[in-house]
């Protein structure tokens, strides 16, 4: 607890006892009503000095007010009791709700706890710790075991296994070694690392994120919009409500010719103004979306806004890019067809051909042989301009490549009947069958599109600048609805416009790339989200929501995060709306007192409050 | 030019009224507070003294929400 709720919590007990003692007290008339004065104040000065403060700054008609007048108008009627039990529980539910809001502030900073307070550098063999502001690009900084990567860089000595769950929400460890990139905010686990710095701390991932995440709360959503113009019509408009119930009746009443009853229809007007404060709804809503954003940036979703927030609940089409999103990015082989040799020698053989090449079909055929390769193994190696390789491996002629080179070499080869880059093997002349190598689909992709229309998405698109053969065949395997292919980044835009306009009215399309060259199409979506954003500024900048790492699974829980949220925001209109409307009556009417009224004013407020706060619990989502 | 300042309120809606007036004080482009936080992110226009419009700032806030503060 704060100081200042402290001294609140401290007058709230003051003010119990004393009206407790107070009911002992046979005090009756003008010494009561004194006496009752003590408790009345020492709960509710600083309610009735807002007030009057709000009537000098012309912002007269918050909940100061109304406080006030309820209070005042209800010991001017003489139910001191009263007046002073409505100030009272104001004031026990106004504490609760900044305690609630205290503690789900501090759980949020906790999640979000990633900025670095110092660097370590090394000066004359001796470690000193200095503001990460002041490090240079360039420079060797050194982090331990147990402490926070501060600025993104490349390690140059050392290996560690990194906790990323502060950026992604990912428990598993990420290992680093010399030559490897790192991203600041990250927790070093084991060993330490000396790190060269590629960027200024400013320009780090920590800071981008952090600075997203402060910025977050900038674009309203609807909702807050409708209940902030709603508060500024509503509370001037039971005002002059309860100001008519008091006068208008009673007036009726004399011209009719019968009692006036003013002090019922006074105390009945009282009542209504209790009832209609809006603190239910002006707390609870922001507090929210306050909570569901906290709550997904702990599960590495940034949202950018409430609105953003909002509009993902609405998602009913998604388009992904098919590249880096829904596959790898990278290309692996996936096959070795028509050899009469095991795969693994045919494996070996071109590996072995293509080991002093540095092209990215090489790397993947070495990484799927998967050993060290013996380079005194291999001689006479010639490199074929846009067909291949040919060499001498193990003392036998083999050529490494794609249709041209064997027909070059006179080899007669099968073609594939599969998407992907073929490289065909021939051993002393004669074809020993082809590799296959394509860019694989993510493992969780296909469940992600199942995911995804099982929480209301109707329609799933794939874009894909590939070939219309491979953008299918990974199609068929993730199961989206519709693909368009051999599209150029222009292309894109325009097949996003076309879907734009097929929607429906009130629908939302989410855009998912990975941030690389799509920020046109992240920006022309209704939400634009991007993937795999770690260390990518172009995507933190044009997205509106971001995911920390690169599992399309991460969406489906951003959609269930927001539906959450809105789900809450609704629960709390119709309940807050709801429960007022019928007290407001029942108060009109006579049929509720100063007690009901209490009720309706702070009781709804603090269940509103609690289960604005669920919104923060997305774990199990 | 944009500055960050700390802040001191109570409520969400509070919050969303500081807003407001830090955004209508002269020499402000633009200001958004952050509940979450407790942060202002003001942007000031052109050739403005941030340390005065930050008091003028403070000023508006308090008019429209006495029980708040920014720590300047």
């Amino acid at each position: 607890m704060s100081k200042k709720q402290k001294k609140m919590l401290a007058r709230i007990i003051a003010a119990v006892v004393l009206l407790l003692v107070l009911r002992w007290v046979p005090a009756q008339g003008a010494l009561g009503a004194a006496l009752y004065m003590i408790p009345y104040a020492v709960i509710g000065w600083d309610i009735l000095l807002k007030a009057g403060k709000g009537i000098l700054n012309r912002q007269v008609f918050d909940e100061n007010f109304l406080m006030a007048v309820a209070t005042v108008g209800a010991i001017a009627l003489g139910d001191y009791q009263e007046g002073t039990a409505v100030m009272l529980f104001y004031q026990i539910g106004e504490l609760f709700q900044s305690y609630a809001v205290g503690r789900s502030r501090r759980s949020i900073s906790a999640l979000m706890d990633i900025r670095p307070d110092y660097a370590n550098i090394e000066q004359d063999g001796a470690l000193t710790r200095v503001d990460p502001d002041e490090v240079e690009v360039g420079s060797i900084i050194v982090v331990q075991p147990g402490e926070k990567v501060p600025i993104d860089g490349v390690v140059v000595e050392g290996s560690a296994s990194l906790n990323t769950s502060a950026l992604t929400g990912e428990s598993l460890p990420r290992e680093v070694s010399a030559g490897g990139e790192v991203i600041s905010g990250c927790i070093d686990m084991s060993g330490v690392l000396r790190i060269r710095t590629s960027r200024a701390f400013g320009e780090s991932t920590v800071s981008k994120i952090l600075d997203l995440v402060e910025n977050s709360s900038s674009k309203k959503s609807r909702s807050e919009n409708f209940i902030s113009r709603f508060a500024r019509v509503y509370t001037p408009a039971v005002c002059f409500g309860a100001l008519a119930l008091a006068v208008l009746p009673p007036l009726a009443m004399l011209l009719m010719g019968r009692a006036p009853m003013w002090g019922e229809w006074v105390y009945r007007a009282l009542t209504f103004l209790v009832i209609s404060c809006p603190c239910a709804l002006v707390i609870s809503i922001p507090l929210s979306f306050f909570a569901g954003i906290g709550g997904a940036s702990s599960a590495g979703v940034l949202v950018k806004g409430s609105n953003y927030l909002e509009a993902l609940a609405q998602a009913k089409t998604v388009v992904f890019d098919k590249t880096g999103t829904l596959t790898c990015g990278s290309f692996e082989v996936v096959g070795v067809h028509h050899n009469e040799l095991e795969q693994e020698k045919v494996l070996e053989y071109a590996a072995l051909a293509e080991s002093y090449s540095s092209h990215p079909i090489s790397r993947s055929l070495r990484a799927a042989h998967g050993r060290e390769i013996d380079a005194s193994r291999v001689s006479d190696v010639r490199e074929v301009s846009g067909g291949g390789v040919t060499a001498t491996v193990d003392g036998v002629h083999i050529a490494v490549g794609n249709d041209k080179l064997m027909r070059e070499l006179g080899v007669s080869f099968i073609p594939c009947s599969q998407p992907g880059t073929i490289v065909h093997v021939a051993i002393d002349g004669a074809y020993a069958g082809h590799i296959l190598i394509s860019d694989v689909v993510k493992p969780t992709s296909r469940e992600a599109v199942e995911q995804l229309r099982k929480n209301g998405v109707t329609k799933t698109v794939m874009l894909t600048g590939d070939a219309r053969s491979a953008a299918e065949h990974v199609a068929a395997q993730v199961g989206v609805d519709e693909v368009r292919a051999e599209l150029l980044p222009d292309d894109k835009v325009a097949q996003v416009e076309a879907l734009l306009v097929q929607k429906k009215p009130g629908e939302k399309l989410v855009f998912v790339g990975d941030g690389i060259n799509d920020a046109p199409v992240l920006s022309r979506a209704d939400i634009g989200v991007a993937m795999g954003a770690l260390g990518s500024d172009a995507a933190i900048e044009a997205a509106d929501v971001v995911l920390m790492d690169d599992d399309p699974l991460k969406l489906v829980k951003a959609i269930r995060i927001a539906r959450k949220c809105m789900r809450i925001v609704y629960e709390n209109i119709v309940f807050a709306i709801g429960v007022k409307l019928v007290c407001l009556l029942l108060g009109a009417l006579g049929l509720a007192n100063m007690w009901a009224a209490i009720f309706a004013d702070v009781g709804v407020m603090v269940i509103a409050v609690l289960n604005a706060i669920r919104a923060l619990m997305v774990k199990k989502l | 030019m944009k500055k960050t300042y700390k802040i001191d309120v109570d409520c969400a809606n509070c919050a969303s009224k500081m807003e407001e007036a830090a955004k209508k004080t002269p020499g402000v482009k633009d200001a958004v507070v952050n509940f979450m936080m407790l942060k202002m992110i003001v942007e000031f226009e052109e050739g403005a003294q941030p340390g005065e419009v930050m008091k003028q700032v403070l000023k508006n806030c308090r008019r429209v929400e006495s029980d708040c503060d920014i720590e300047l």
